[in-house]
């Protein structure tokens, strides 16, 4: 690729997710009433997307590799097991990935 | 006085954003090596964490950038990458109404990580909710764009042990997942989003589950609309 086409790649990258951001914004305009089904979706979705986020965060572990996917289940609980005890949204988030850290490096 | 609620909300916003840090710290030089192993100079990390701002395009850009010239193949794969975009633009609709041109910038820097903070940041009444939302954006961009043209400047000659680092990024989602779960009163949505997803993921495999996963997940909200909508009520 010349230069040229590489800047016009990156500019479609660039435009559709652009668009992605957008769109939702550009179909339901602040000033005009936004339709009630649409009104229930923003209700109801975030709990789901941020559910849908926990597993796209994991979509590359491989549980049938070599460690099984238990360093990540394991990293996991402790993030849980933290929270539920302390709710100190720092401390489970470092607890967790110093354990994962730990569990990748040294047992797995 | 302007200025002091500029000030209030920014000092609100950073320690929310530093788990984003450390991730964005490790991601962003991660990609931004990449880029400089594949080839490229740091400004195209640089051009592309400013104008892109989306972590796994942008992985997925580098393939694309060195294959054969397809403008359109490229702007395709970017919808469909980027396609759960949709669905966070459509739970901020409310919240990213805010005065003034901060709201283009909100939505377009609305990375996955930022919409996690904003989506669900209880922000302290005092402080205006417009500007913290502004902050924690812009902070999480200021990480990768610094992180990314650190790693393009330096490429292979930064050596560190960071192994497993990366799951910073999984624990902060983990985290607001279970805010949210105490928080709420029914946990349909959050099981619904958690384990249509996971069957997705199991069925398509983790580069092509995310559309089915919207489309299940859209079709389950579409049905249960009534049973949903009363167990709201009922809160």
């Amino acid at each position: 690729m010349t230069l040229n086409q590489q800047i016009i790649t990156i500019g479609m990258i660039v435009l559709g997710t652009v668009l992605t951001r957008f769109l939702p914004f550009i179909l339901f305009p602040a000033n005009r009433p936004t339709p009630p089904f649409i009104q229930y979706l923003g209700r109801v979705l975030p709990p789901a997307v941020i559910g849908m986020l926990v597993i796209y965060s994991l979509k590359d572990v491989n549980v049938l590799g070599p460690s099984r996917g238990i360093p990540e289940l394991l990293a996991v609980s402790i993030v849980a097991g933290l929270h539920f005890w302390k709710r100190q949204i720092l401390l489970s988030i470092a607890g967790g990935t110093v354990a994962y850290m730990l569990l990748v490096q040294f047992v797995f | 006085m302007q200025e002091k609620v500029i000030r209030k909300a920014f000092r609100a916003a950073f320690p929310r954003t530093i788990p984003i840090l450390a991730g964005f710290m490790f991601l962003g030089m991660a990609y931004g090596i990449y880029m400089n192993v594949s080839g490229f100079d740091f400004w195209f990390p640089l051009l592309m964490s400013l104008t892109v701002f989306a972590g796994s395009m942008q992985f997925v850009a580098v393939g694309l950038l060195l294959g054969p010239f397809e403008p359109l193949k490229a702007f395709m794969l970017t919808l469909m990458i980027n396609a759960r975009h949709l669905f966070y633009g459509l739970s901020m609709l409310d919240k990213y109404n805010v005065p003034g041109l901060k709201r283009y910038y909100l939505i377009f820097g609305m990375c996955d990580e930022t919409f996690s903070i904003n989506c669900t940041a209880d922000v302290p009444p005092d402080v205006d909710r417009g500007w913290f939302m502004f902050f924690v954006t812009l902070l999480n961009q200021i990480y990768w764009v610094v992180a990314s043209t650190i790693g393009g400047l330096f490429g292979s000659l930064i050596q560190f042990d960071t192994t497993g680092l990366e799951f910073v990024m999984t624990a902060l989602f983990v985290v607001i997942f279970l805010e949210q779960w105490m928080k709420e009163e029914t946990h349909y949505s959050s099981l619904l989003g958690l384990g249509l997803s996971l069957l997705c993921l199991i069925i398509f495999g983790g580069s092509n589950f995310i559309i089915p996963s919207m489309c299940l997940l859209l079709a389950a909200l579409m049905l249960l609309k009534k049973p949903l909508e009363k167990a709201g009520e009922s809160n």
